[in-house]
């Protein structure tokens, strides 16, 4: 009997199985961020245990709330950089270098396929777009993470997902995931792992499969995962020629391995073409609530909030640029636009696409998670509407009584010249013709 | 091992949330003490007010599916264990929270739809104890002068060994 990617990511990194049914795993890559991170070193203080299992494995990043808005703020970020120096840890990102985590830690490298990854945020899962099995846990994981370098798991399901068809114009890998999360609902994969394949997930950069992965958590999924190819060796490739002996094919030969077998066995297998799938939007505080984005059109919004670990990519600013170019914001709307990494900033800002934003009249803020969850930099106030390329529309996500729609950039930047819930397509089209 | 048990609040929607459970907003706190507060402080729950003294002496939460989705938050098994809260029975739970529950040593314990309806259907919404037998894994739920019901759970060996242990923490720590 073949195996899928995740259980031979398991058979690989096992160091226990206390009882049936669970499984102790080595961890390679342990995450830590200034929100969920300080009550683990705390914890790990008080019980005379403040030690790391390896320092060159864990990294870390002040990025929910930064720079710090308060007291509060400062003293979680401080007691995460102090825990930082104290122990060596080489990969830590702090103002002026740090960014979203699950923007920056894939830019730096430090996801590869086959690995086991976790960190104190639902979101981990993104970085199952390199092949890997990424979990979001709590604080407790994380923190025995920090001190052993293991954490268990029920041997995950995988539902397999075959994206075909072609995307039409105007329509992205968000307006996919939002598909996809309509069609399973909110727990449709609680305690399966969503294995994104076929020739639409192929023909994906890194970028918007990192874009589908993000939000496999909102289906209730531990992991989304994408099968290691060649756009992930090209991705990887500055960090790995050294160990592949500058063979991209031996690369691609060993990143093979983690390949689910033809005859793995699957809890569910769904075929989603997407030829007809149009822009879509959420509505209500459930990210399955998904409809047309024409259908609501009559929706007005107050704010447009571009970035995030979902949105916040080089690509996705360049495609919400490419239509706001020589526009102006709806009048009363506000637009908030975050980078998510200083890498990803410094080349919007060499391609010309921060004065495009900052011309139509978008603040465009330091890289950092603030507005999605209503921390920082852009919280709605209670009545207020937000078009949002985020990944929760939670009642109270965005600021207490505030309504977050979320959508992919083109969708948000279209809707913030209109101010109101906008199809990109004739934005799009628009742009050709001229 | 905590002692499990007492007066029930019922929470009658599926898909409560971790930002219900405790908002965004609370998450620059760093000791747990100060979540207790704000537990469920934005739950969107027609005639649910957290401030109406509800929560106080609560210590078992009944609740639909799929409880605790959305963040990893740990921020909301600490709400509500600050509240005297370790036990939350539901339709099914998402896996982050779950296992956050076990984790701190709590009970996280599904029941069939229709255990879940047949409670939300007969017992007195404000006015039922839970009694909670862990080595017979049954739950005992009693109101009004005389009407009372035994429900039977099960929690897999990895789970139950970390409430013994009063944590996962505690359980690794020992082990590897």
């Amino acid at each position: 009997m073949g195996k899928t990617i995740t259980e031979k990511i398991f058979d690989s990194h096992v160091v226990d199985e206390p009882f049936p049914g669970t499984k102790v795993l080595a961890i390679d890559v342990v995450m830590c961020h200034e929100i969920t991170t300080p009550i683990a070193i705390a914890d790990l203080v008080a019980r005379g245990k403040d030690r790391v299992f390896d320092a060159a494995k864990i990294k870390a990043v002040i990025d929910h709330v930064t720079p710090s808005k308060d007291s509060k703020s400062a003293t979680q970020a401080k007691m995460l950089r102090d825990w930082a120096a104290r122990h060596k840890i080489r990969d830590f990102f702090d103002i002026g270098n740090n960014g979203v985590c699950h923007a920056l830690f894939p830019e730096k490298g430090f996801i590869r396929p086959g690995y086991t990854v976790i960190m104190g945020d639902s979101h981990t899962c993104t970085h199952g777009a390199f092949g890997a099995f990424a979990a979001g846990v709590g604080t407790t994981d994380l923190e025995v993470g920090i001190l052993k370098g293991v954490c268990a798991f029920r041997p995950p399901k995988t539902i397999r997902i075959d994206i075909t068809g072609k995307l039409a114009k105007g329509v992205f890998a968000k307006d996919v995931i939002l598909e996809v999360i309509r069609t399973l609902t909110v727990s449709g994969a609680t305690d399966c792992v969503i294995e994104f394949a076929g020739p639409v997930v192929d023909a994906m950069t890194m970028e918007e499969r990192m874009t589908l992965c993000n939000m496999a958590v909102e289906a209730g999924a531990t992991s989304g995962l994408c099968m290691p190819d060649r756009q992930t060796v090209e991705y990887l490739w500055p960090f790995i020629k050294g160990q592949y002996k500058n063979s991209r094919a031996a690369a691609l030969a060993d990143f093979k391995k983690w390949h689910s077998d033809a005859d793995a066995v699957y809890e569910k297998k769904i075929t989603l073409n997407v030829s007809k799938l149009e822009p879509v939007a959420t509505i209500g505080y459930k990210p399955d609530q998904v409809k047309k984005i024409r259908e609501l059109s009559d929706v007005k919004i107050d704010q447009v909030y571009i970035g995030s670990c979902t949105n916040g990519r080089l690509s996705d600013l360049r495609i919400a640029a490419s239509i706001i170019k020589g526009t102006r914001l709806a009048p009363g709307v506000r637009g908030i636009m975050s980078p998510a990494t200083p890498k990803i900033y410094g080349q919007a800002m060499k391609a010309g696409i921060i004065k495009i934003f900052m011309d139509a009249g978008y603040c465009v803020t330091n890289p950092t998670c603030g507005a999605c969850l209503g921390m920082s930099n852009g919280v709605l106030a209670d009545g207020e509407v937000c078009a949002s390329t985020t990944n929760r529309n939670f009642y109270g996500r965005m600021g207490k009584g505030g309504m977050v729609h979320l959508m992919s950039p083109a969708s948000a930047a279209a809707s913030g010249i209109a101010g109101k819930l906008t199809d990109p397509r004739k934005f799009i089209k628009e742009r050709k013709k001229s | 091992m905590k002692t499990f048990g007492g007066p029930v609040l019922f929470l009658d929607r599926s898909d409560i949330n971790t930002d219900e459970i405790i908002p965004a907003k609370y998450l620059n706190e760093v000791t747990k003490e100060a979540l207790g507060l704000h537990l469920l402080e934005d739950l969107k729950l027609p005639g649910f007010d957290p401030k109406t003294g509800v929560l106080k002496n609560c210590r078992v939460v009944v609740s639909r599916a799929n409880f605790g989705c959305g963040s990893s938050r740990e921020h909301a098994p600490w709400a509500l264990e600050k509240n005297g809260i370790f036990v939350v029975a539901a339709e099914s739970f998402a896996r982050i929270f779950r296992q956050n529950m076990f984790n701190c040593g709590m009970l996280a314990i599904e029941l069939p739809k229709t255990e879940i309806a047949g409670l939300f259907a007969d017992c007195d919404k404000n006015g039922t104890i839970c009694d909670v037998d862990f080595s017979q894994k049954t739950l005992i739920f009693s109101w009004g002068r005389d009407k009372s019901r035994s429900v039977g759970f099960s929690i897999n060996p990895f789970d139950e060994a970390l409430v013994k242990a009063g944590g996962w923490l505690e359980f690794a720590d020992a082990k590897y």
